[in-house]
């Protein structure tokens, strides 16, 4: 029996954790995968930690995903959303934490509208922290879901060749999924209008493509993002008619494809803008299997940053 | 460092026999019977009273399963580090079956408390049973008692009980280890 554990205290982003955290985390997941299907989908291995979901931005998927994976591992959740809370009365964001942890909070799971929150917040509490997501900077918990559910796919990630579609400017998805697939030894392409397109991200090691064709020709993964209008404060293209035409996939376009391909969304979808509804219930796209490994990677993620103490 | 021997040669296949026997003699034809190993070292036991029992009864069908119980161990947090979790193989249903738990060393009782809660998880078994190569006996931190029992000895706490397999490290042997400088 290997003795492992992970080396960090927090979970902040993937840019601070290497390849033999990543692993470890999915071969934690594939047991937990075994455990959630079971009839009785529980182990009470954090029945002595209380964990809160702090979201100051709306989630759904993450959210119930984080919490469902905290419940199959018996942990007590409080959760707190900024909409209904005090932030509306001018609370500062260390004051929010401090008052909930002054109840005997173990964990943060976090999601906030600003990048790097989750850094901030982590060099002044003491509670361990998990983010859900930081503005446009990182999601780690779901490139880890994405990069595991290739690897389920596909058998490994090192050799693959794996596209990300859409506005990467503001995805923080895209920016997690670059830096993790990349650990793993996989080959990443962007691909989108180029005003939506990060200048300098080719400093990430990444290939750059505006041909959606051209695109999904060299891929064996396409990974298609959403529109993010709430983040869009000008206007990057000029329609979204015109964008679903340029880089929207559609049944027909995966059709004559030199090879049959896989397809991901990390949710939530727009239908007929990125992707058409036949392409995503189509049997190869693996979006719910994504859903599906989502509660065992966030199970491996709260279950190996809990087994290290202070 | 010293090392005695335990068990090894044919001694340690009579106990096995022995125990195959014993358990035959309670379950006479298995037909609503399990092994369950636990892991990791349990199965390698479990393995070996699979493989006697079929050739011992002419029956090929002797349902056996792996069980995992990181997750249910009562010292998370409490000591450094964590201990990676091993597969859980068990493909048939426990629920109304009897069971037998099988690990090769019984010590403070910690490991079968962890693995009773991880087996229910499974289903409602109509029995279980416990069957141990080896009980360190007089160590015990729960009321924890084996059904059927290779061996007992008596062992200091710092001592350590090993057991190697002769597929897994070579040769079927149990051995305690103590420490000279202690």
């Amino acid at each position: 029996m290997a003795v492992e554990k992970l080396s960090t205290r927090h979970l902040l982003g993937i840019k601070d954790i290497n390849r033999n955290d990543i692993e470890l985390i999915f071969e934690t997941a594939d047991n937990f995968k075994d455990v959630i299907n079971r009839p009785i989908k529980k182990v009470p291995s954090l029945r002595d930690i209380t964990i809160a979901n702090i979201f100051f931005e709306n989630s759904t998927r993450t959210k119930l995903s984080f919490e469902l994976a905290e419940k199959r591992l018996s942990a007590d959740v409080v959760n707190f959303a900024a909409s209904s809370s005090s932030v509306s009365k001018g609370e500062t964001l260390i004051d929010t934490v401090n008052n909930i942890l002054a109840m005997k909070v173990d964990m943060v799971v976090m999601r906030h509208p600003y990048a790097g929150a989750g850094q901030f917040l982590s060099k002044h509490i003491k509670a361990q922290i998990v983010n859900a997501g930081d503005g446009a900077h990182e999601h780690p918990t779901q490139a880890l879901l994405d990069a595991f559910s290739i690897r389920q796919k596909l058998g490994d990630v090192a050799g693959k060749k794996v596209v990300i579609v859409g506005d990467i400017l503001h995805s923080r998805v895209a920016i997690s999924n670059i830096l993790c697939l990349q650990k793993l030894g996989a080959e990443v392409m962007v691909c989108g209008p180029t005003t939506l397109i990060p200048k300098y991200i080719e400093g990430l090691g990444v290939k750059i493509e505006h041909d959606l064709i051209k695109a999904l020709n060299w891929c064996d993964v396409a990974n298609m993002l959403r529109i993010q209008l709430e983040r869009q404060d000008i206007k990057y293209f000029p329609s979204l008619r015109e964008y679903a035409m340029m880089y929207g996939l559609n049944k027909q376009i995966l059709d004559n494809l030199n090879k049959e391909i896989i397809v991901m969304h990390p949710g939530p979808i727009n239908r007929g803008v990125e992707i058409t509804s036949d392409v995503a219930d189509s049997k190869q796209s693996i979006i719910l299997e994504q859903v599906e490994n989502g509660v065992a990677i966030r199970m491996a993620v709260l279950y190996l940053l809990a087994s290290q103490r202070d | 460092m010293q090392k005695r021997t335990l068990l090894d040669g044919q001694k340690f296949q009579i106990t096995i026999k022995r125990l195959c026997h014993q358990l035959i003699e309670n379950h006479i034809d298995f037909s609503n019977t399990v092994l369950i190993g636990i892991q990791p070292r349990g199965s390698y036991f479990a393995d070996r009273v699979q493989q006697e029992l079929s050739s011992i009864l002419k029956k090929a069908n002797i349902k056996k399963g792996n069980l995992d119980i990181t997750f249910f161990r009562d010292d998370f947090r409490r000591k450094d580090g964590i201990v990676s979790a091993n597969s859980n193989t068990i493909d048939f249903i426990i629920e109304g079956k009897n069971v037998i738990l099988i690990d090769d060393v019984l010590w403070t009782g910690r490991t079968i408390r962890a693995a009773m809660d991880a087996l229910l998880a499974y289903g409602r078994p109509a029995k279980v049973e416990l069957m141990v190569l080896i009980d360190r006996r007089f160590s015990r931190q729960l009321p924890i008692e084996p059904d059927y029992i290779g061996q007992q000895v008596d062992s200091l706490n710092s001592q350590q009980v090993r057991v190697s397999w002769k597929e897994t490290e070579g040769e079927d042997k149990v051995i305690l280890i103590s420490e000279s400088n202690k």
